[in-house]
């Protein structure tokens, strides 16, 4: 019942594996075989049955057909290999073992969530094959790469670190909240989870910076299913603002805000909130919603970013999720550079990535180099990537942040008491 | 002050819903001595139905809800049917297996499920909408009123349930079965009548409890291990088969749960529950009111 080739789990499976990697240790010794007209394959590995990871098999596959209806790189075709994850690191380390050395693909797009990228790293030194994350957050990532180099240098991180999520968020703060509705106060309420941990960490540092005092500093756990507690107990230190880290809960947090018709408004990372379904799988309860975000509905972000979002729309029905944008242009910059590179060698792929300068569809992609504290994570703000604020208004995605991208104003719903500070 | 109103009301909500889910695993239990592992999907799945019936066929709440409890208690009699009766009947299962063979098969039926909804509306959490809306004061506390209604609707359906078993003939006959199933037989009732009464039953509160749950707190195809793990460890607690320890074991597990949440911190809600099933398990194996 899979509509994606199974990363499978039979024992029969297990005992090919066990022969292919003996077969993959011969074949990494032998030159890597740059050959001319056989496809360049792209192994991609996500949450297929999650809304967020849906998206990255799907806009994967419609870059390489763009790439290839174009007549492919070199003459070369592009060819998508998917495995279902299903949320899972053990999992997505099988799966990974399967594309470098059963399928040999030339490079891999894996996962949005942070504990499994952080699982399969080590694989990528391992196997010598090039992994690029098209949402995973986590700072370590990249941390790693810096440590050990030579070893972890076959990865990228293709989306924002949670620090640089926690910048933009408090750049956003600083324009909406604190010049604007005069806020003072925030509380920080975050996921128990590898992302939030440099985020909230950012969050702490520097919304004090921009003139929001914290109050409190919340972290729950994922599974957390009842929030009243929570929001009665923010509601009775009575900041301006809860600043969130939300992803993996889902849409908890989110439908008792408004149930309990929390007085008080929330801005911050909220995963889920990115994808259009969000509306009604909360039914509404996400209006009024504020959530940083690297593209949106209707925000031109490049010339590139309308026409993928419409294309998407066309064939498969629903607007891409956060990582979609990025599996898209990971898609079209691993096909550059393995142009670029001229071989299929790993470490000239490496080579060709580190020199990315990529307009995609959240921004101009380049990546950080060798000698900063996170090697290989995007460069942002300025001309690079600017990242978004945007606010859930009557059904839609609305972009309020930054004033040169925005589509809309601030509005809030009945219950918000803003500008008890003013 | 506020604090010990907030407990209270947050508790009462809470586990009001943990009693209704856990009756009707008691319920079938202690009926049929079906251990039914599929409960949380069961659930689940009249939650999907409540959700997608609002959200592709755009009724109203009520017909959402109402579409939510039926679509539970067609798949709790499907479950019954196609699960558990041919298990019941085959000569091919020895018959010290038959419980082992039926608990793995309701397993399995319930992972089948919570795959196919995962896999046709993604894992994400889904809400229902709510049939009530807004917030009342409590005491000081505001409320929010779906908490109120919630808590009503459990209290009204458990207490049919017991005028049902207890007022009925049909009832009375499975209360009967439920302690002697043998001795039903001897007077004339059909054992398997009986059964497909209980799932019935057992179907009506799967469904109001994941509706109810469904507007409360929202669920996905995840929760449907962990509800089915709560609704097992409540009726462990409370002695398995015996609805009136599930009933007090739901309030003992939503109450410490609640106080847990509040007074040391929501990350480790579940914990003291947990430690004080390992300890009944020491203690008294039976449970609260188990009669083995």
């Amino acid at each position: 019942m899979d509509r994606f080739e199974s990363p499978g789990s039979a024992a029969p499976k297990l005992a090919a594996l066990a022969a292919s990697a003996a077969l993959a240790v011969l074949s990494l010794t032998a030159p890597a075989l740059a050959q001319s007209g056989a496809p360049i394959k792209i192994g991609v590995i996500a949450e297929a049955t999650s809304v967020a990871g849906s998206s990255i098999p799907q806009a994967a596959q419609l870059a390489a057909d763009e790439i290839n209806a174009k007549g492919g790189v070199n003459g070369r075709k592009i060819q998508i290999i998917s495995y279902d994850n299903h949320s899972s690191a053990a999992e997505s380390v099988r799966a990974f073992q399967r594309a470098a050395t059963e399928d040999h693909v030339n490079a891999v797009i894996a996962s949005y969530i942070s504990e499994v990228v952080l699982a399969l790293e080590p694989w990528t030194g391992r196997l010598k094959t090039v992994m690029v994350t098209p949402g995973a957050a986590s700072d370590v990532i990249t941390q790693n790469i810096a440590k050990d180099y030579d070893h972890l240098k076959y990865t990228f991180h293709g989306y924002l670190t949670s620090t640089s999520l926690a910048e933009q968020v408090c750049d956003a703060a600083k324009d909406l909240l604190v010049k604007d509705l005069h806020m003072k106060t925030a509380v920080v309420m975050s996921e128990d989870a590898a992302w939030t941990t440099p985020l909230d960490a950012e969050y702490l540092k520097c919304l004090p910076q921009i003139g929001l005092k914290v109050v409190d500093h919340i972290r729950f756990s994922p599974d957390t299913t009842d929030f009243t507690p929570i929001f009665n107990k923010i509601e009775g230190e009575k900041p301006d603002v809860i600043v969130t880290g939300i992803s993996h809960v889902g849409t908890q947090p989110t439908v008792q805000w408004k149930q309990q018709e929390v007085p008080i408004p929330m801005l911050g990372v909220s995963s889920q909130a990115t994808n259009s379904s969000f509306w009604n799988d909360t039914n509404g309860a996400t209006e009024g919603v504020l959530y940083q975000a690297v593209s949106g509905p209707g925000v031109a972000v490049t010339p590139k970013t309308l026409p993928f979002v419409a294309a998407f729309q066309k064939r498969f029905g629903n607007l891409p999720s956060y990582c979609g944008y990025t599996a898209y242009d990971e898609v079209y910059y691993i096909a550059d550079a393995i142009k670029r590179a001229g071989s299929d060698d790993p470490d000239k792929l490496v080579a060709a990535l580190e020199k990315t300068d990529w307009v995609g569809t959240i921004g101009r992609i380049q990546f950080k180099g060798k000698d900063t504290p996170n090697p290989h994570a995007l460069k942002v703000g300025g001309s690079t990537i600017p990242g978004l604020m945007l606010q859930w208004q009557n059904g839609k995605q609305v972009n309020v942040w930054p004033a040169n991208l925005a589509n809309g104003k601030l509005k809030f719903p009945p219950f918000i008491k803003v500008g008890a500070a003013e | 002050m506020t604090l010990f109103w907030q407990i209270l009301i947050n508790g009462f909500a809470i586990s009001s819903l943990y009693a209704l889910g856990a009756t009707g695993f008691a319920l079938i239990f202690g009926v049929s001595g079906v251990l039914n592992l599929s409960h949380g999907a069961l659930m689940v799945t009249a939650v999907v139905a409540a959700w997608a019936a609002g959200d592709s066929l755009h009724v109203g709440p009520v017909t959402g809800a109402a579409i939510g409890v039926a679509i539970g208690f067609a798949a709790s009699l499907l479950t019954y049917f196609v699960v558990v009766r041919p298990l019941q009947h085959t000569r091919k299962i020895r018959e010290e297996e038959r419980e082992i063979f039926i608990l793995t098969a309701t397993l399995l039926w319930g992972i089948m499920i919570q795959q196919l909804i995962a896999y046709f509306y993604t894992d994400n959490a889904k809400t229902v909408a709510p049939i009530v809306q807004g917030i009342m004061s409590i005491a000081g506390v505001s409320t929010p009123s779906n908490e109120v209604f919630t808590a009503v609707v459990c209290w009204i359906v458990i207490a049919l349930l017991w005028l049902l078993v207890n007022r009925t003939r049909a009832g009375k006959a499975v209360l009967a079965a439920s302690m002697n199933p043998r001795g039903i037989t001897l007077l004339g009732v059909e054992l398997s009548r009986v059964y497909i009464a209980v799932w019935a039953i057992y179907g009506l509160l799967v469904g109001i409890a994941g509706v109810l749950l469904g507007m409360f707190l929202g669920i996905s195809s995840y929760s449907a291990g962990p509800l089915t793990a709560s609704a097992f460890a409540i009726v462990v607690l409370g002695g398995l088969g015996s609805v009136p320890g599930a009933l007090i074991a739901a309030y003992v597990v939503g109450y410490l749960e609640t106080i847990t949440a509040y007074l040391i911190s929501p990350a480790y809600r579940t914990i003291p529950a947990l430690l004080l099933l390992v300890a009944v398990m020491y203690v008294r194996p039976r449970g609260l009111l188990g009669r083995r």
